[in-house]
């Protein structure tokens, strides 16, 4: 009994052991340095060197105050809607179509994921060119060359470049990179659709789309949910893509709240309102992210 | 014929180089001395220098002078006595006080200082074309000078530096600098907080004697809080109309004088097609850039000037002007600049399609590697009016090779060093004692140049670092770039004002 008692007291200390550096490790540099990021964001530190006087939350409302911010949370709130429907919505119909057991499968399947193997920057450089718009002067480029040699002339846009739809322009890269994506996560999930739902849905008389809508549909729900928050995420924290393809834009048309955070702390010396910025980013992650841990938690504790 | 030639440039050259020699007692410092009898440091440091606290130069340039040549003896401990016929170096005067000026005995700097070795790391934003060639100039005067240092040359790319400062600046808060990097002359320091991780230079400005050979307008423009942090290399023209000579001739026009007749042009060119004012704005900074230009224009040196030190207030009705005609240029610029850069939108002058474009003269390197045949005229308004920037380098108090680092700003100061170096990035030198023969080695536009910074009235570039401490200049640049969408004066002209308000406070 007592050697028993011993050995597994051994065991947990061992364990314990084990899983420390790790619980050491990602307590400083995740949430050590998310706190400190939170002291610095209520500090007064505008210059090379630390300050970290606390002013409450006057930097807080500076930034909600600021057009520039103003104008990010604008254009976020644009990209996100945009990039996470479409890439949904786009990824969904590739899944479908995959679906339907078409020769050359694989082939389609790996063409499509292809994007999502790039990284943001490179996507970037790449749409920077194809969306480079050309000038009467010099001719069109990229896309609208393309458009002007199909006879669709009167599609020429100004892309990124006008002021406009500068981060409609961004949001179709994105797009174009992260639809494939949802697309594989679908395709596994009508993959995991029983034929023998779909065989006594046909013997009941249900026509192909009711059969998507009333037996498929409902089972890819959980899929959606997770396809939403990667894409969110994505999406409220872009940075690269932007930088890569093309800054700011005219009149902050293409700005996002991680440029503007990278621009105040380390050209303006703005630190106390770069860490603003980057709590504000955080917490809208957690609240797209903190709710779905909750419910997967749940889900799981029930199982 | 070709021999003669290099004949001639050897013999210029070699006189150049006693010329130097004697204006900065630097090209060939010291000596050698091979010890009659024993003896001890001190004893050779004050026959030399009439001062025995001179031993550290004498031990540092001798275990310099050893890692190349073993012949000179290596000094390990300076209180050991030197035997008879051990070869000693014994540097210039100049060369000693430069050292002595940072090798105090810091258990940090100390041991390289006595030892040399080492490496200088030079961080700069210098990677393309002309630039990198005028760095590689001034690395090799430096190595002809130290050649025990290893020079590694960290250099990170992005037009004026913007990228650069991002990541210098979190290197110097964790301390750990490069040896040198580089700085714009003027307020851009303050973003360096330089009392704090900056040395500063006045000893060594007084004995180089800088104090005599640079402008009073730069020695201004360097001076931040009473010191000198940096070492200037060069300067830069910011307001310069770079203009199509062959569209100009064929329409009979003449560079515009005043922002009516620029825009009487402008009618002219888009009529024919031609895109008259080119502008490209990617990074960012170029279209405030061209608007700095615009300002001192409509504004005047004075008032300029005024604008920065809060003499004059934003309110000002020549900020409106320059709001104004930058609103009405945008009508007649290229509609896809926000996909361009300062460089790739000069594509649109050489091939003709674009006439006019604002912009600083280092376009001049690109010009002459495409073997555009450019002409140049200043902005608008801006006749007599030089808005300049300069390039320089400062000694961060961290830097890890401290000891090497003093030759190296006395080779940025040198005029050998800065003739090398401008002829080759295409700016011109920021020392005033440049020969007409010296001057007449630098291309027509540069030489030009020359003659409007002896004459014309100097107003600091904004844009570059110059004017404003760093973080106005990104409000200035917000404000101008969110104004390029908006074109609303009235609200671009209140939130310039609270910059400046904020700014100033």
């Amino acid at each position: 009994m007592l050697r028993v008692g011993r050995r597994f007291r051994g065991e947990r200390l061992i364990s314990v052991l084990l899983f420390l550096p790790s619980v050491v490790l990602v307590g400083l540099f995740v949430y050590g340095f998310i706190g400190w990021t939170g002291l610095v964001s209520l500090s007064n530190w505008n210059k090379l060197s630390p300050d970290y006087t606390l002013v409450g939350f006057r930097n807080y409302l500076e930034l909600f105050g600021h057009f520039r911010f103003q104008i990010d949370m604008r254009n976020l709130a644009v990209f996100t809607a945009l990039f996470v429907a479409t890439s949904l919505l786009l990824g969904f119909l590739l899944a479908i179509l995959l679906d339907q057991r078409i020769r050359g499968e694989g082939f389609f399947r790996t063409i499509y994921l292809y994007p999502m193997s790039l990284s943001f920057v490179v996507t970037g450089v790449v749409w920077r060119w194809l969306l480079n718009p050309g000038s009467p002067q010099m001719g069109s480029a990229g896309i609208n060359q393309l458009l002007e040699r199909l006879g669709l002339g009167s599609l020429k846009s100004g892309w990124y470049t006008d002021p406009k739809i500068g981060i409609i322009a961004v949001a179709i890269a994105a797009i174009w990179q992260m639809s494939g994506y949802v697309m594989a996560l679908y395709l596994a999930g009508l993959r995991s659709v029983p034929e023998e739902l779909r065989e006594a849905a046909r013997v009941d008389g249900a026509s192909e789309l009711q059969i998507y809508r009333h037996v498929v549909l409902p089972f890819l729900r959980p899929i959606t949910l997770g396809a939403v928050i990667i894409l969110g995420h994505i999406s409220l924290k872009v940075y690269d893509l932007v930088v890569a393809m093309t800054g700011p834009g005219t009149g902050f048309s293409c700005d996002v709240p991680a440029y503007f955070m990278w621009e105040s702390a380390f050209h303006a010396n703005r630190f106390a309102r770069g860490g603003a910025i980057a709590v504000v980013l955080l917490v809208m992650v957690s609240l797209l992210i903190v709710p779905y841990l909750i419910y997967s938690l749940r889900r799981e504790a029930r199982v | 014929m070709r021999q003669a030639k290099l004949l001639r440039r050897v013999v210029l050259l070699g006189l150049l180089a006693v010329l130097l020699s004697i204006a900065i007692g630097a090209a060939q410092p010291g000596q050698e001395y091979v010890a009659p009898a024993e003896t001890t440091l001190k004893a050779v440091a004050q026959q030399f220098f009439g001062n025995e606290g001179y031993w550290t130069g004498v031990m540092g340039a001798t275990n310099r002078k050893h890692i190349q040549d073993p012949s000179f003896i290596l000094i390990e401990n300076p209180e050991l006595p030197i035997k008879a016929g051990a070869k000693l170096w014994i540097p210039t005067k100049a060369w000693a006080d430069r050292f002595m000026w940072v090798c105090y005995p810091d258990s940090r700097v100390f041991p390289q200082c006595l030892f040399g070795g080492g490496q200088l790391v030079v961080a700069s934003w210098w990677t393309a074309g002309g630039e990198a060639e005028g760095l590689a100039a001034l690395f090799e005067i430096y190595k002809e000078e130290a050649p025990d240092v290893q020079v590694v040359n960290a250099t990170i790319a992005g037009g004026a530096g913007f990228a650069f400062r991002a990541v210098i600046k979190p290197r110097i808060i964790a301390g750990n600098p490069p040896d040198t990097f580089q700085l714009h002359a003027g307020l851009e320091v303050e973003g360096y907080e330089p009392e704090k991780y900056l040395k500063p230079l006045d000893d060594l400005y007084a004995l180089e004697g800088w104090d005599k050979v640079f402008p009073k307008d730069l020695l201004e423009l360097l001076l931040y809080k009473g010191h000198y942090w940096g070492v200037p290399v060069n300067i830069h023209r910011s307001n310069v109309l770079w203009y199509n000579k062959e569209i100009f001739a064929r329409y009979g026009l003449t560079p515009p004088a005043t922002w009516a007749d620029f825009f009487a042009i402008a009618d002219t060119l888009k009529a024919q097609g031609i895109a008259p004012i080119v502008l490209g704005n990617a990074g960012g900074w170029e279209a405030p850039h061209a608007f700095e230009g615009i300002l001192a224009g409509t504004c005047g040196a004075t008032k300029y000037k005024g604008l920065w030190t809060g003499a004059v207030p934003w309110t000002d009705s020549c900020v409106t002007d320059a709001l104004n005609v930058l609103k009405r240029i945008l009508d007649y610029v290229n509609p896809d600049y926000a996909a361009l850069t300062w460089d790739t939108v000069l594509e649109y002058l050489k091939a003709g399609t674009g006439a006019m474009n604002i912009m600083g003269d280092w376009a001049m390197g690109w010009f002459m590697a495409k073997g555009v045949d450019i002409g140049w005229a200043p902005p608008p308004g801006t006749k007599g009016i030089y808005v300049a920037l300069s390039d320089s380098f400062s000694f961060p108090i961290a830097a890890p090779n401290a000891a090497n680092v003093p030759i190296w700003l006395a080779v940025c100061g040198s005029k050998e060093g800065q003739i090398a170096f401008n002829m080759r990035k295409g700016s011109i030198p920021a020392r005033t004692d440049i020969t007409p023969e010296e001057k007449a080695k630098f291309n027509p536009y540069l030489q030009s140049a020359m003659d409007d910074w002896a004459r014309d009235a100097i107003v600091p570039s904004v844009i570059h670092g110059a004017a404003a401490v760093e973080s106005w200049v990104t409000d200035f640049k917000d404000v101008i770039n969110l104004f390029l969408a908006a074109k609303d004066v009235k609200d671009a002209q209140d939130k310039l004002v609270r910059a400046a308000q904020a700014a100033l406070k």
